[in-house]
């Protein structure tokens, strides 16, 4: 970069958007789904309850997480350049503002397409008729009533502990005879039953449902006899439930927010929903009790916690109004007659799911279970299925005498519980269960198959960009690799012999790792890039992942650009890259795809001057993907499957549907698909998954075999 | 099946290693796992001569989990060795024990010559570049724990095996009790190195000149291999090598400690390692270095396929052994042409009856390192050689023979003069194991017989044959010197012959070509 003066400042902060707002741009562009017109109406239920529960996630781990950097006066201002502080109130504006649309959306454009479909949500329980409110007396009285807890609050009982996420009905009452002295009680509807209450069907064709929380509200004086009721309304509260320390934030903070929490309160609350138009008397008690500031407080146009529409979603009777099942196709390769370790030794497998099945994977496991030369098994599992047949299949090969090792990453946001219960059985089983290494998540996917044939041992591995479990494989798109290269099979050995705990061999083949070499190597890929575009050649980067904000990374980026490297980005969610920068950015594109299936595999493309080199893995481009977790980063080395990746990059990159494209101010703007020729990236996915099949249906019935030309063995 | 699965355990000083090796006669040696634990067991038994129970309890832990993969594996056969730090350790006999009935696992521990040999062996069988490198002047330097060995060849023989006691744990605990800063580090290590480097220097390098070096070690090794690709060597010039090392030393400890996943306190042994491979090249004046990147764990293989049978030697190690012996000799004078009558004299009795003593090549060699070595102790005394010959052996290290065998070839010559001393006799001060004791006394007696036959030292018995007819041995000579002194005092040495073997020696004169 000679003669252009002096080098450019690529970790200025005025070049990268801050993770947290980028983060509601996300949601928000899922809840631009929830407001297509295009699509299906109850999929846009779907998308607006996840739009909800999404951000009940947000608020439970990132805004927890800088109350708890605010509390502490901890005021590093993050790539973006804004503290703490700075973020936390940036983010209430945007939270609030997005609470807004999202109910804008519920009432303005949903309930009355519900309404027009047949489906009437009675919003309030004055509304019911005279019959239905029998019916809705009659059912709080045998199924509701029996499994309330409710509390009344005076000089002689606390203020209970309300919980996390719960939905609640607060009141104020007298006691009867007492008049001006104001109690507060509250009772939480009860999260055993369903939500959704369906009404008595009056014979005209329309379905009518009322929500709980209604049905309690209506019944709420024979909570509390001796009492009047001043009034109720629901309301629902958001803690920071969750007192380790987020892995992405700063170390250096952990020891000092360790000392804090001590001092602290359990579980402060962060966020008070509250139905709009509540009576201030209520209000003002909560916000007391729970120490609350005006600006986390949410008043909510509608009801409370949207997540219920999933459970909308599940009703029955509305199938013409949801997008058609999916069903996976087989992969040509397995034809269910030859061996799959025949077909992985005939050449790498690569599978696309959701298009392609899964049961392939699981095949591979059980087959493993059962083959009397088999010698070992060892897996990484993250998050897995309630009754996934891979656990199945592992205990199984347990008590067939193999060694079988499992990584039970007990780390799993959410799911610890679910984890620690069946990584017991597995033990119970005679599985060696391993908990990884202290400090860091272990996120990569890989399964290792060590037997002993004619000619040696052989190492049969599967790489993934997805976790082992069946059920997400059907609604997160994620490739895998099936191989038995030897390289690979080597490295595969050392990663497990490193999570046991052993030393990193001192070389590695193909496989690429985080914490300790991957953040180097995507740079000197991205390097490599910038030195061939400095030649003078054509130089392109094509990359997907979930989020990107690593700073390293984007500075890398930045100087490729401004080298003249094309740079396609694929980024479905967090992006604190910017785009269109003059002497940064140019070069840079970035589409975020918010579809049926969640877009999850990460994929690395780059030219390589007439090498193309291609790359798989777990890891997003996030610090503590690079740096706290145990991430693997594999190349596809055969060439055919390496064009059919880019052949699905090129699909996402010409997509006219489903594609969000960031613009230099910040914001995305949904990809204007007029004058092309319509293509949903996901949609071809399905049909191109469905053609791979059906041409290995028709060569076996035809019994034309095609004879295999070149054998690529590299 | 035609796979032969075989684990190789190497517990080390600071690292208790395992690796799992395949051997087919169509793909030969390949290693399909390596298991690497970091323990470092050297600091403890160097200093206090002991294991801490936390140690003995993780080493059994770890083992057992080796042994939990041997079977995963199905491995036919393992061999385990223990060096240095075990080799130090005041109770490593119930140790040893304790550790084979906790875990099963037998290892076996390794003398300093015979690891060392096993190291030279590793390169040896990395490929060509060994053979190359020792036609000419070429010094291997062995860093280990607790000392180094360095091992001098020229024209494709070992010269001289030396042992240095600058292990760079050992180094790191002197360091350790001084209290000095940091920054005088350098200098202490280098003085310190020096001290046993130039006696070294003075007594080995004159005759000699190195053009190689070639490294065994772990931590520069590491610190030049770490991320390249598997199996790796490193092969540059001196000058190169200096540069490359110092820019790893500049290097923020924060790099090394992620990239090699190194412990910060380690990186100190990198720098140790780094003075006292820079004090050698400038006493050697080597040109080139190699860093093969080899582990005891490969040499324990190749052993062990080639006592198999599985591959073929690349390297005449035996005549490393026996040049070596020669070297000694010649260092305390002995005489090179008596040595070489009595080799030959003493390998024709022994191949004429290989039924009768029952030994095998490996006793063998030992029989021709007696001869070498038979009359070392002159140097000392005319008046009790073999009193001489024994201490002198004993006390110089022999490459590529365990403490046992050494002792052996030690005990051959003691006895190839005067009284020879029975088992009750010979345990009361030895510890001697029965079998050990047998192969002194038969190669003792062998080797005695050939010296009666070279009485004269005149060398008129070298062209000697010998053939056993029922029980009787004829040693046939062709020669037309006069034997009569020999056959004096023959009569008196062969009793103990008929003693050891039943056996009667009788010499016969041939005239053949007269």
């Amino acid at each position: 970069m000679a003669g252009k003066g002096k080098k450019k400042n690529f970790h200025n902060p005025k070049y990268y958007t801050n993770r947290e707002l980028s983060w509601i741009l996300f949601n928000r562009r899922v809840l631009e789904e929830a407001r297509d017109k295009e699509h299906p109406l109850f999929e846009r239920l779907k998308f607006l309850s996840i739009t909800s529960s999404n951000l009940d996630e947000f608020f439970m781990i990132r805004v927890a997480s800088l109350k708890d950097m605010v509390s502490v006066k901890y005021d590093k201002p993050d790539i973006s350049g804004l503290t703490p502080a700075e973020q936390l109130s940036r983010l209430s504006e945007e939270t609030h503002a997005f609470v807004g649309l999202q109910y804008n959306t519920y009432q303005r454009s949903l309930l009355p397409l519900l309404e027009k479909n047949g489906l009437h949500i009675v919003q309030r329980h004055e509304q019911l008729t005279e019959k239905q409110a029998r019916f809705a007396d009659r059912f709080f009285k045998e199924s509701v009533y029996p499994v309330l807890t409710p509390m009344a609050v005076d000089s002689s009982r606390p203020f209970p502990l309300i919980r996390n996420k719960t939905l609640n009905i607060g009141a104020i009452v007298t006691k009867k005879g007492k008049k001006k002295e104001y109690e507060f009680a509250t009772v939480q509807v009860p999260s055993v039953l369903n939500r959704i209450v369906e009404l008595p069907d009056e014979g005209d064709g329309i379905r009518r449902v009322i929500l709980l929380e209604e049905i309690i509200e209506k019944n709420i004086d024979r909570l509390f006899l001796n009492y009047n009721i001043v009034c109720a309304h629901p309301f629902r509260i958001m803690r920071n439930a969750d007192l380790s320390i987020e892995e992405d934030d700063a170390s250096d903070l952990l020891k000092e927010i360790e000392k804090q929490v001590k001092k602290r309160q359990w579980g402060h609350a962060i966020r008070l929903e509250v139905e709009s138009g509540a009576d201030e008397r209520l209000l003002s008690i909560l916000k007391k009790e729970l120490d609350i500031k005006e600006n986390a407080i949410y008043r909510i146009l509608g009801p409370l916690d949207l997540t219920f529409l999933m459970e909308m979603y599940g009703m029955d009777g509305f199938e013409h109004l949801k997008a058609k099942p999916h069903v996976p196709a087989m992969a040509p390769e397995f034809d269910g007659e030859t061996d799959i370790f025949d077909v992985i030794k005939k050449g790498d497998v690569l599978l696309h799911h959701p298009y392609q099945s899964f049961a392939p994977v699981v095949t591979f496991i059980e087959k493993a279970a059962k083959d009397p030369d088999v010698l070992a098994i060892k897996q990484t599992l993250y998050r897995v299925s309630g009754n996934s047949p891979i656990i199945a299949a592992l205990a199984k090969a347990a008590e067939n005498g193999k060694q079988v090792s499992v990584l039970v990453e007990l780390k799993a946001r959410f799911d610890e519980e679910n984890n620690i219960v069946w990584a017991k059985k597995l033990e119970q089983a005679g599985c060696h269960v391993i908990y990884g290494l202290v400090g860091l998540k272990t996120h990569c996917k890989i399964t290792l198959v060590v037997r002993r044939e004619e000619e040696g041992i052989v190492r049969y591995v599967h790489l993934g960009t997805g976790n082992y479990n069946d059920a997400t494989a059907k609604l997160y798109t994620d490739l895998g690799l099936f191989t038995c290269r030897e390289e690979i099979g080597e490295d595969a050995t050392a990663v497990f012999n490193m999570l046991s705990g052993y030393s990193e061999p001192l070389a590695w083949n193909r496989l690429s790792l985080a914490p300790l070499w991957l953040k180097d190597k995507f740079l000197d890929l991205i390097g490599r890039e910038k030195e061939h575009a400095l030649m003078g050649r054509d130089a392109l980067i094509i990359a997907k992942v979930n989020s990107l904000c690593d700073p390293d990374i984007i500075a890398a980026l930045y100087e490729a650009s401004s080298a003249g490297v094309e740079i396609r980005l694929i980024v479905r969610g967090i992006c604190s890259l910017k785009v269109g920068i003059p002497g940064v950015s140019e070069n840079i594109e970035v589409r975020s795809v918010i579809g049926d299936f969640l877009e999850h595999a990460r994929i690395f493309y780059f030219k390589n001057h007439e090498m193309p080199e291609v790359y798989l893995g777990s890891a997003d481009w996030m610090p503590r993907n690079l740096e706290r977790r145990v991430e693997i980063l594999f190349p596809v080395e055969k060439e055919e499957l390496r064009a059919r990746i880019l052949k699905i990059l090129e699909c996402q990159l010409n997509d006219t549907v489903r594609s969000h494209i960031l613009k230099p101010d910040g914001t995305y703007e949904k990809v204007d698909g007029r004058g092309r020729i319509r293509l949903d990236c996901q949609e071809s996915c399905v049909r191109e998954a469905a053609r791979m099949e059906r041409i290995r249906k028709d060569t076996a019935r035809t019994r034309v075999f095609v004879p295999e030309t070149k054998y690529d063995d590299r | 099946m035609a796979v032969k699965t075989f684990a190789a355990i190497d517990v080390g000083s600071y690292e208790l290693s395992m690796k799992i090796f395949s051997f087919s006669t169509g793909t030969g040696i390949k290693d399909i796992d390596h298991l690497r634990h970091r323990i470092e067991l050297g600091t403890e038994t160097y200093t206090m001569g002991k294991l801490s129970v936390e140690k003995v309890d993780e080493l059994c832990r770890v083992l057992s989990e080796f042994a939990d993969v041997m079977r995963s594996y199905k491995v036919s056969d393992y061999v385990a060795y223990g060096t240095s730090a075990i080799r130090e350790m005041k109770n490593r006999k119930i140790i040893l024990d304790q550790i084979e009935k906790r875990t099963g696992i037998r290892i076996e521990v390794l003398s300093n010559s015979e690891q060392r040999f096993l190291d030279c062996k590793s390169v040896a069988f990395k490929g060509d570049r060994f053979r190359k490198l020792v036609a000419k002047g070429t010094a291997v330097v062995d860093i280990g724990g607790g000392s180094i060995q360095i091992s001098l060849f020229d024209k494709d023989t070992l010269i001289t095996s030396q042992n240095l006691r600058l292990g760079i744990l050992r180094l790191r605990e002197e360091l350790g009790t001084m209290y000095i800063k940091p920054s005088a580090y350098a200098d202490i290590i280098s003085e310190s190195a020096d001290s046993q480097l130039e006696p070294f220097e003075k007594l080995y390098l004159k005759d000699v000149r190195i053009e190689n070096l070639i490294v065994i070690d772990e931590y520069i090794s590491r610190a030049l291999l770490t991320g390249r690709r598997k199996g790796a060597d490193c092969y540059i010039e001196a000058r190169q090598y200096l540069e490359s090392m110092q820019d790893f030393l500049d290097a923020p400890a924060s790099e090394h400690v992620r990239k090699m996943q190194m412990p910060e306190e380690s990186l100190l042994l990198v720098h140790i390692s780094a003075i006292l491979v820079r004090n050698i090249l400038r006493d050697t004046g080597a040109k080139h270095i190699w860093i093969p990147g080899v582990s005891l764990a490969d040499g324990i293989a190749y052993e062990y396929a080639e006592k198999n049978r599985i591959i073929q030697p690349v390297h005449n190690f035996e005549k490393d052994i026996l040049g070596c012996a020669q070297n000694i000799s010649n260092r305390y004078m002995g005489s090179k042409t008596r040595g070489e009558t009595l080799e030959a004299i003493s390998v024709a009795i022994f191949d004429a009856m290989k039924k009768q003593h029952g030994l095998k090549k490996r006793e063998r060699l030992l029989l021709r390192l007696a001869a070498f070595l038979h009359d070392c102790g002159k140097y000392i005394t005319l008046m009790n050689v073999g009193e001489a010959s024994y201490e002198i052996i004993m006390s110089t290290e022999i490459i590529g023979l365990s403490h046992n065998e050494r002792m052996i070839v030690a005990s051959v010559v003691r006895y190839t003069y005067g009284r020879f001393a029975y088992y009750d006799e010979l345990a009361k001060t030895h510890s001697l194991d029965p079998a050990s004791y047998l192969v002194i006394a038969k190669l003792a007696a062998i080797l005695r017989l050939a010296a009666a036959l070279d009485k004269s030292h005149r060398e008129k018995f070298k062209n000697i044959s010998a053939s056993l007819r029922g029980s009787v041995l004829n040693l046939t000579v062709d020669t037309d010197d006069d034997i009569t002194l020999e056959k004096g005092s023959f009569d008196d040495k062969a009793s103990f012959f008929e003693e050891i073997f039943s056996i009667t020696p009788v010499i016969k004169k041939m005239r053949s070509r007269k």
